[in-house]
């Protein structure tokens, strides 16, 4: 009686039910919006579904569906098989240079992996420069790079790092003991890996296969790249609502539909069987890395340097093609510093816009996780459960479906945002809040509950306990995770390519273009240019997390 | 400023589960009063109930004849221990020791020296300008004191604030927090699930139990007439031997041995339930009369010896204590005569749940 009038002028009780107005405009809005532009006639205005019908009578599409499928599966297995072995050998094994070796993984996943896809095509396509060596020097003609085969490359070495991070997490949790333990009793070597460490690591590799999952399924460059006949939803999407000739938005709206369907009911599955095999851990003897011997070492190193040099090569080789000479379009011998010189002319825009648009959706992500992640771990309601599960959303739909959805709710009043910089800015903030709200809620669950009684009971309101204390002890984790947000926000292109428009255009989309038109020399430069950004970003983090004072 | 602290019925619930359930407390100005139980009890919740953590289900609190009930926290004027000490961590010593002076908006000159006052008397002034993570744990534990006592509370509560620490800190922290609490002069609530601890540091004790309190006393009182047979093995170790009251002639008795007793308030023969601390059984050699056992084991700490005998009339084995002396007399499988000492045993009703022997 007492206590719900007391709820009802707490002031986060407000800020809770203001973020969940911003959600209903813009992400519920949208969402219901999509929805009836699925199931609604163009002309007569009613109740349909035709395009459903349509999607799932026609094999041209349906296809789409199951290539997606099917190719995502695969990124997914081969990421765990090349990933998990990796992270296992580096936790267990002293290798030489692995420092640098982790720096080249983490950086190798960073990119756009459109990028990659055409960087491999430049490296293994039908006139690259491997394929060309192979043919002319030695006769061979190698299979070529497009489709299936070459989405599963791409997209497996770009996110292998994903898998490996996790694993490498989970596997510092894993107490020596346990593995002393199982060879005590006689299980060692690789039917320990199986027996032990693969089902002791088992939720990780389940969260870990699901992130790799929707990334794949989401990308948009790489099908589009190097997918050529073999068609990726994200890709259908995108013609059916870009393409001026028969294109169709309520028909993109439906496979959109579609495609959430398929995201959620994995993301469901996946929660259903961790749920299942959940169980803590601890570790207070952490598996210290030991020397190998022999042929072991040598596979060991082998297979590390294989993996990181075969993942890391498209990004030299485009570092490598941004000096060369260029003529018209393409490449000419000789090395110069004229990609770089006609970038900055042609498109320093996209460059500054690249600063601009992820800086100001950084600061409202930040801001607003900051909020939302308090609310839901420190002030636990109703309400905080419901925002819980409304900024979840996002997660598992597709960066490209977002784009739709902003762009059908807000090209006609009562609000019009289409065009604008702050479009661009809420699909940003609206894809990246997930992420950012749960690593702030991770390092607001490490701050103990009696920091802030303590505040209050020696007079702290509750706002000067927030900002004095709180925010504080929060700030070098909250600096780290922004910096990691900023790194994916500027080699977003999925969202920026339904969003952009001539002012707007970032990075990404400029490069995306620019080798839609084949202009090598000043796509390489603005790559180059994108990943130094992010290199710098890295050594950021590196710096900040390392040697945080606040240590918690 | 004399404070004494009221709680009348109070009750917590989470959702549908009652966690206390009508508790009332009278805690007397500048008193050392202990929170004691077992993990679960209820002692915790209650603490942060009277700190205003907690909402409150029903029933009323006051701080003198002021009610607190609706209060906000930073409003309380409450100096609280918390039992991982909450030490902001990104403040020096001396900025935490200052937090809640500068909450209250004194001048500058007044928080400085209050702070120096109190970093001084807990002598942690040669630390004053250090960050938390460069203190022990006894350190921080003296700034959680100097932080909470700087603000001159009306009341300190303190949250386990022990547990931290290794057995001989806490020994010496025990000290210190009594000393300050008596210098201070200042009303405490003290939670702890350690007997020696509260018996060691408390003015009173109240035992909980299942949101319950079993019983409010003095550490005498509480150990040497626990009310009923759960504060009995709570506090202190005991035996419980199943014994008979004859009514007429006055009488105990096990088995073949028994022996007079007339403070019971029984007044007809009952089944009845002898509760004898281990230091309170007097072992004589087997042809003495008395009641009979044989040794079982018997192990040897220093002051005293712990000797396991089974009773003969039962076959229950029952710990006994002794002073050690220099050559051992009794050995293991030597059937043994004992007396107990009757003025200190505690008799309960058959059930345990009262204690039988008359008051006063």
């Amino acid at each position: 009686m007492m206590n719900k009038r007391k709820l009802k002028f707490d002031l986060w009780t407000i800020i809770g039910l203001v973020l969940l107005g911003l959600y209903g405009i813009f992400l519920l809005f949208p969402m219901t919006n999509l929805i009836s532009q699925a199931v609604r006639d163009k002309e007569t205005g009613e109740f349909t579904l035709a395009y459903f019908v349509e999607f799932f009578s026609s094999p041209y599409y349906f296809n789409t569906l199951w290539n997606s499928f099917k190719v995502t599966t695969a990124v997914t297995a081969a990421t765990l098989v090349v990933g998990t072995p990796l992270a296992y050998i580096f936790t267990r094994y002293e290798i030489k240079g692995k420092g640098i070796l982790r720096i080249l993984i983490i950086i190798s996943s960073m990119s756009a992996p459109f990028i990659g896809a055409y960087s491999w095509i430049l490296l293994l396509g039908r006139s690259g420069v491997i394929t060309l060596f192979f043919k002319n020097s030695l006769g061979i003609t190698i299979p070529d790079i497009y489709g299936f085969a070459g989405i599963l490359i791409v997209l497996s070495l770009q996110l292998y790092p994903l898998i490996f991070l996790y694993v490498s997490g989970a596997l510092n949790n894993v107490d020596n003991s346990l593995l002393e333990a199982s060879e005590n009793l006689g299980c060692s070597g690789i039917k320990r890996f199986f027996k032990i460490i693969i089902p002791l690591i088992s939720p990780t590799l389940f969260a870990a296969g699901l992130l790799v999952f929707m990334r794949a399924l989401a990308d948009f460059g790489t099908p589009m790249l190097i997918g050529e006949g073999f068609r990726t939803f994200p890709v259908t999407i995108f013609n059916e609502f870009i393409s001026e000739i028969g294109g169709d938005d309520g028909f993109a709206a439906a496979i959109s539909i579609i495609a959430i369907i398929i995201t959620t009911l994995v993301f469901l599955a996946q929660q259903y069987v961790t749920m299942r095999k959940t169980f803590s851990m601890s570790s207070l003897n952490k598996i210290r890395p030991k020397k190998a011997t022999g042929i072991k070492q040598v596979l060991i190193h082998v297979y590390s340097y294989l993996l990181v040099g075969v993942s890391i090569l498209p990004q030299v080789y485009i570092f490598y093609t941004s000096f060369k000479n260029v003529q018209g379009l393409t490449f000419a011998p000789g090395y110069s510093f004229q990609s770089y010189i006609d970038a900055f002319d042609k498109v320093g825009r996209a460059i500054s816009n690249t600063l601009v648009i992820p800086g100001i959706s950084l600061v409202v992500v930040v801001f607003l996780a900051v909020l939302l992640a308090y609310i839901s771990i420190r002030r636990v309601s109703p309400l905080s459960k419901v925002l819980d599960s409304v900024s979840m959303i996002p997660y598992i739909i597709p960066g490209s479906v977002i784009g739709i959805t902003l762009l059908i709710a807000f090209n006609k009043p009562p609000i019009i945002l289409s065009g604008t910089l702050i479009i661009m800015v809420i699909g940003l903030v609206i894809r990246r809040m997930p992420y950012t709200i749960r690593s702030t809620a991770a390092i607001l669950q490490q701050i103990p509950m009696s920091i802030e009684e303590a505040a209050l009971s020696l007079g702290s309101s509750k706002m000067n306990t927030f900002y004095k204390i709180t925010m504080p002890m929060m700030a070098a984790g909250i600096f780290s995770g922004a910096i990691l947000s900023w790194i994916t926000m500027i080699s977003e292109l999925s969202t920026a390519i339904l969003l952009y428009t001539a002012r707007t255009r970032t990075l990404t989309v400029e490069i995306y273009t620019q080798i839609i038109r084949g202009n090598y020399g000043i796509s390489a430069a603005l790559a180059t240019i994108l990943t130094v950004l992010t290199v710098i970003s890295l050594l950021v983090f590196n710096r900040i997390s390392k040697d945080g004072n606040l240590a918690m | 400023m004399s404070v004494n602290i009221k709680v009348n019925n109070a009750v917590k619930k989470f959702g549908d589960n009652t966690v206390i359930s009508d508790v009332s407390l009278d805690i007397k100005d500048k008193e050392l009063f202990t929170l004691l139980g077992p993990s679960g009890c209820g002692k915790t919740t209650l603490l942060r109930m009277i700190a205003g953590f907690n909402s409150i289900e029903g029933g009323e609190f006051f701080f003198n004849e002021k009610k607190i009930n609706n209060m906000e926290v930073s409003h309380r004027n409450i100096g609280m221990v918390f039992q991982n000490y909450a030490i902001f961590p990104h403040y020096s010593v001396r900025q935490n020791v200052e937090f809640g002076l500068k909450n209250r908006k004194y001048e500058k000159e007044v928080i400085e020296k209050e702070a120096d006052k109190f970093l001084k008397l807990m002598q942690i002034f040669d630390f004053r300008d250090r960050k938390p993570e460069q203190l022990s744990g006894g350190q921080q534990q003296r700034v959680a004191l100097a932080r909470a006592l700087v603000i001159k509370p009306d009341v300190l509560l303190m949250d386990e604030p022990l547990s931290n620490l290794d057995a001989k800190l806490r020994l010496e922290m025990r000290q210190v927090i009594r000393d300050i609490q008596k210098e201070v002069g200042i009303t405490t609530i003290y939670v702890t699930h350690d007997q020696e601890e509260a018996m060691a540091i408390s003015d009173r004790i109240a035992v909980m139990s299942n949101g319950e309190i079993q019983q409010i006393g003095t550490p005498q009182e509480i150990y040497h007439r626990p009310i009923n047979q759960f504060v009995a093995t709570f506090i202190g170790r005991t035996n419980f031997i199943k014994a008979t009251f004859s009514a007429s002639d006055q009488l105990i008795k096990l088995g073949d041995f028994s022996f007079p007793y007339q403070d019971l308030s029984i007044k007809e023969d009952a089944d009845i339930l002898l509760s004898i601390r281990p230091e309170d059984f007097i072992m004589q050699k087997m042809d003495e009369p008395g009641l009979r056992g044989i040794v079982r084991d018997s192990y040897f700490l220093g002051l005293n010896t712990h000797q396991l005998v089974e009773l003969k009339h039962n076959q229950q084995t029952i710990e006994i204590i002794r002073e050690s002396s220099l050559e051992e007399t009794t050995k293991v499988g030597e059937e043994v005569s004992l007396l107990v000492k009757s003025h200190k045993i505690n008799v309960f009703s058959d059930d345990g749940l009262k204690n039988l022997i008359k008051k006063g």
